[in-house]
């Protein structure tokens, strides 16, 4: 029974008010991809022991999608952000950098 | 035998006697007892029968691990199975009857499981019941049936009530024992909101009957006291019968409060379930005592040694006349000086170290108790009950030395901390070598939302032993867990209690060490399930080695206790027999809930009419006062049809279809959804939630639009109206109103969020009314206001206009193949609308119509229904709904994946009409077969129905399926085994799916 703080109105949300989307920082790939590039974008996800992405809306709340940084194994949550953004803020990068050095998920690290 | 003292007992108040029966027979107890007490008081040592061999069990324990005093309680709708006599209050008029056995407790025929043991071995069901597969059917499943289960489970509603509370804590206690209210006390000084919750009725734990002293009194004084200063405080609550049931995630904690099982009382809420945030929580569980593993120790009579001193001191029960002890530590000496001074025989303390020292063990000589050092009980005697014991020496294989005449033992194996609670949420434990049991290990704690630890353990279940210790730990922890929440207002004094010296444990995992095999066939490490030491060690020997795997093979610990009292010693068995150490074999893992709780706690309010909010039309009441029969569609109730006096269900669809097709009907089209998308992006943006091109759609006009996932399937369907250069109006299905509306603004806020798009869900603020039927024009035309000529609204138009005295919108689409007109009104003027539309309509015959009327005039039509003819496989190119595909869109969702070479696969099912030969209806879901059979013996098949109806209109059956390569074979019959179980499959006809008006010249006048 997570509580994340969502961005947008602030309110520190029990899971209850919010639903999961899944893996955060997906990029959407129409028509003209290759097969194999298509099958990554809407299959193939990130399912690892540590630091993680997510993507979770403020569903019984204001109704915002946000993006939030935690660790699967502890679930300690290093930071949530607005999911206007194609990769985390250099700002929780930092903040997991300080707490799992060496890190990395996807892309980003 | 068992029986009650003629005096002492602390929890008891003699002055109140309490009526309660068992299996029928009127007993009476005392105020304070539990039904266990109660029993034991009155002789009945037999409680039940073992899940398996069905052997006699008595009481061993004297609280929340109990495994074999399990009982219905009440009846009717009062009925509940599986209670523990331990942890239920005596009140009057209580009823309980032993399970698991028949005919009787006494005689019982599933006891011929007993002598046939040698071939009920571990992994006995994997094994025997194997092959051939029909006897599972016929043979092993009536059998198990028969033989296993536990108590009857209830047949009535429950009577009972129950609720839910929420709380937010800044320390939550677990226990409340010495050192739950010490862990408080200080929490509570330091000014921090602290709820402390203890599952008995009774605070302070074992601290009293073990007789310690704290702060120079004894420790029940103690503990009224403290209670009593705790309760002063604003800061601090506290909940008595209340159980922590389960650490969760972040400080989620589940609680257990039995409010009225003890005193039952009508209108008043049984169990409570609590469901707590704290932001540190201390687990103050105590421990558990561990039996000894000796031949015989099932028998009634073997009880635990702590709980035979529980029921002395606390109730007042002798637990036989001759009580033997046996133990491999100090504590159990305590138990048979409890014993003596209640005037009991102690014949003898079977002490399995060989030359212990203590002022403990001093004293139990001093009192003449003759105690027998590096000894063993190597069997216990008798049929039904403890007759005496055999001794012999622990270091042996079991020759007797002698026997010792008892009726009881009182077995000691040490104690393990609770740590199940610290356990549940990830809390890592460490093999404590001195004590012999895992506790906490506090460099792992469970880790919260910041990183840190938010649980900590507490006194005994923190692995601190004797009493000076436990308030040390218990006050330390409940010092820091306030810290940790920022709380440092005061600090008191720790209560302090005198140093204890006590001979080292000794761990003892078979008594004695070298028995052979009849003996090990005769050590029970699980009561309730019946597992032995030699089913644990066949179990290593097949090669299961791992706990968890030997659980299951063997069913240790999975009996209703959940293996409170075999975990550890099962545990130790298996690491032997592997040649493993104890903590490389590692634990089984510890899940919520503690000790069951209730169905009806989990439910709480949510049952019967408040079990989900219900959504109501504006027209609700007129559609309930007349007749509906309900279909539930999402949370909202949507009349199925109108029945009249004297007519079935089939009866009045039939003539709502009919009247409507002929006259005029009226369908509360309200639940729909209805979302408005504005902004100067709105019609790009729909065109990429669409197959469809709406950008391309004029103001004044309506588009059917189809809608898919990224996926490619078709997820939802609905009518789109511009209704301004910058604003649509998107209706969708009613079971995907929010959904729909979710999906837009997921797709809004997480990819194009820089598009100038705004979205609001208008479902509620609009009653809407189709008005269907030949007549419909005319009706409308009667109440005045609007030209609703084909000239001025054409079909798929719509309007802004005046109805009568009702400012309304006017959509010209149908879905049912007639002239219709679909009229939204502002919400409030809903119902006023409906009346007057039916009060205008009386002369043209106006009916209303239900759900099922609408389904049967789509299909009529060859309308696909979402969640009929799709169920998120099928996409808009099976359906034959390719006219609704934009061609010329570079992109919309859903787009790319329609390009695989699956779903372009010409394969695919397609959509047909289906006309059975006989005119009958096709059973819905009926499957069409192919030739011959696949790889896994299975029919093979060609097609399924997806929609069937009786069309009043065709007084015929009618039916939509999708079928290989149907479209390309009209006029083919398919077979369609029945689903019902009769023999003839029925035949169809592959058809066009428009069974009416193909033209289209009915709803386009
Ligand atoms: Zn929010």
């Amino acid at each position: 029974m997570l509580i994340l703080h969502c961005p947008y109105c602030g309110v520190d949300a029990d899971e209850t008010e919010l639903s999961p989307g899944g893996e955060a920082h997906l990029k959407r790939a129409g028509p003209g991809t290759p097969d194999d590039a298509f099958e990554r974008y809407l299959f193939h996800r990130e399912n690892p022991k540590g630091v993680h992405f997510e993507r979770w809306r403020h569903a019984s709340g204001c109704g915002k999608w946000f993006h939030a940084a935690r660790c699967t194994v502890t679930m300690e949550v290093f930071g949530t952000y607005p999911a206007q953004v194609t990769e985390p803020p250099q700002e929780i990068c930092d903040r997991i950098t300080g707490k799992r050095p060496g890190w990395s998920w996807g892309a980003f690290s | 035998m068992s029986t009650r003292l003629a005096s002492g007992g602390r929890l008891l108040d003699r002055s109140k006697a309490v009526d309660f029966t068992f299996n029928g027979k009127r007993m009476r107890g005392f105020a304070g007892d539990t039904l266990a007490s109660a029993l034991l008081a009155n002789g009945q040592t037999l409680v039940g029968r073992s899940f398996k061999y069905h052997r006699p069990r008595g009481i061993v324990a004297s609280g929340a691990e109990e495994p074999n005093a399990l009982v219905n309680l009440g009846q009717g709708p009062r009925h509940e199975p599986n209670q523990r006599a331990t942890t239920t209050e005596l009140f009057d008029g209580l009823r309980a009857t032993s399970q698991n056995h028949w005919p009787s407790l006494e005689f019982d025929v599933g006891v011929i499981n007993n002598y046939a043991s040698r071939f009920l071995p571990a992994g006995f069901y994997y094994k025997t019941f194997m092959a051939p597969r029909p006897a599972w059917k016929h043979v092993f499943e009536p059998f198990i049936r028969q033989s296993a289960g536990l108590g009857k489970a209830p047949k009535d509603r429950d009577a009972d009530i129950y609720e839910h509370f929420y709380a937010h804590v800044d320390v939550l206690v677990i226990g409340g024992g010495i050192a739950g209210l010490a862990a408080a006390r200080q929490a509570g000084a330091a000014g921090a909101r602290v709820l402390l919750i203890e599952q008995t009725a009774h605070w302070g734990g074992r601290a009293p009957v073990d007789g310690a002293e704290i702060d120079g009194m004894p420790a029940a004084e103690w503990v009224n006291d403290t209670v009593e200063a705790l309760e002063a405080e604003e800061n601090i609550r506290l909940r008595r019968r209340c159980m922590g049931a389960g650490i969760y995630d972040h400080g989620y904690v589940m609680a257990y409060e039995r409010l009225g099982d003890h005193d039952p009382q009508e209108g008043l809420p049984r169990h409570r379930l609590w469901k707590i945030r704290a932001k540190q929580v201390v687990t103050a569980t105590g421990a558990i005592e561990r039996p000894l593993s000796f031949a015989g120790n099932d028998l009634p009579g073997v009880m635990l040694a702590g709980a035979i001193r529980d029921y002395v001191v606390n109730w007042g029960v002798s637990p036989g006349d001759r009580t033997v002890v046996v133990t491999n530590n100090d504590d159990a000496y305590r138990t048979a000086l409890a014993l003596k001074q209640a005037g009991l025989e102690v014949p003898a303390i079977i002490d399995a170290r060989p030359a212990p020292a203590s002022p403990l063990i001093q004293a139990a000589r001093d009192l003449g108790i003759k105690v027998e050092t590096g000894r063993a009980v190597a069997k216990v005697k008798g049929r039904a009950r403890v007759e005496g014991v055999a001794v012999s020496a622990q270091a042996g294989e079991g020759a007797a030395l002698q026997d010792i005449t008892c009726d009881a033992v009182a077995m000691s194996g040490g104690w393990s901390p609770v740590v199940h609670l610290w356990s549940h949420c990830g809390g890592k434990l460490v093999w404590d070598e001195e004590n012999a049991h895992f506790r906490p290990d506090v460099a792992r704690p469970p880790i919260g939302a910041d990183g840190a630890g938010f649980v900590r353990a507490a006194g005994i279940a923190n692995g601190a032993m004797g009493t000076r210790d436990v308030l040390a730990d218990a006050d330390a922890q409940g010092r820091a867990a306030a810290l940790a929440c920022g709380h440092k207002r005061r600090k008191k004094t720790a209560p302090s209690a005198a140093a204890e010296e006590a001979a080292p444990l000794e761990p003892v995992w078979l008594m004695p060490q070298g028995a052979g095999a009849a003996l090990r066939a005769k050590m029970w490490l699980d009561f309730q399930n019946d597992v032995k030491v030699s089913d644990v060690q066949l179990a290593a020997r097949e090669g299961f080695e791992s706990v968890e795997h030997t659980k299951r093979y063997t069913t240790l610990g999975m009996a209703t206790d959940q293996g409170k009292l075999s975990n550890i010693n099962g545990l130790a068995v298996l690491s032997q027999s592997l040649n493993e150490e104890i903590p490389q074999v590692g634990t089984t893992t510890f899940r919520p809930p503690y000790t069951p709780i209730s169905m009806g706690a989990i439910a709480g309010e949510a049952r019967g009419a408040i079990f989900q909010p219900l959504r109501r039309t504006p027209m609700h009441d007129w559609h309930a006062e007349n007749g509906a029969y309900w279909e539930p569609v999402g949370h909202w109730r949507r009349p199925y049809c109108y029945q009249r006096p004297g007519e079935s269900v089939e009866e009045a669809v039939q003539r709502e279809v009919r009247n409507t097709r002929e006259n005029l009907g009226l369908l509360d089209a309200s639940t729909l959804g209805k979302i408005l998308v504005k902004g100067a992006d709105a019609g790009k943006f729909l065109d990429m939630m669409h197959t469809n091109m709406m950008s391309t759609l004029k103001p004044g006009r309506c588009r059917y639009g189809l809608m898919c996932t990224e996926n490619g399937f078709l997820t939802d369907d609905g009518v789109v109206a511009r209704i301004d250069d910058e604003t649509f109006l998107c209706h969708t299905t009613t079971g995907g109103a929010d959904r729909i509306h979710a999906h837009m603004e997921e797709w809004l806020q997480t990819e194009w969020w820089d598009w100038k798009v705004w979205t609001a869900n208008l479902t509620e603020q609009y009653a809407q009314v189709a008005v269907v039927g030949p007549k419909a024009r005319e009706v409308l035309d009667l109440m005045g206001g609007m030209d609703l000529s084909a000239g001025a609204l054409p079909f798929m138009g719509w309007a802004d206009g005046q109805i009568g005295d009702f400012k309304v919108r006017v959509y010209r689409i149908s879905f049912s193949g007639e002239l219709s007109f679909e009229i939204a009104v502002d919400a409030h003027r809903g119902r006023a609308f409906w009346d007057a539309l039916l009060e205008a309509g009386a002369g043209f015959g106006v009916m209303p119509y239900g759900t099922e009327a609408l389904h049967i005039m789509r299909a009529e039509k060859g309308f696909i229904m979402i969640g009929d003819e799709t169920d998120g496989t099928v996409i808009p190119q099976d359906l034959g709904l390719d006219w609704a595909i934009s061609k010329k869109k570079t992109d919309y969702l859903g787009k790319r994946a329609q390009e695989r070479t699956h779903m372009t696969d010409p394969d695919r099912w397609k959509l047909v009409g289906l006309e059975t030969l006989d005119g009958s209806v096709l059973p819905d879901g009926a499957y069409a077969t192919a030739p011959d059979s696949n790889a896994n013996g299975q029919r093979n098949v060609q097609g399924r129905v997806t929609s069937t109806y009786h069309s009043p209109t065709l007084n015929r059956g009618i039916a939509m399926g999708l079928v290989k390569h149907g479209p390309d074979r009209m006029g083919e019959v398919l077979e369609f085994p029945r689903t019902d179980g009769g023999k003839a499959a029925v035949k169809a006809k592959i058809v066009s799916p428009v069974f009416y008006d193909p033209d289209g010249e009915k709803q386009n006048v």
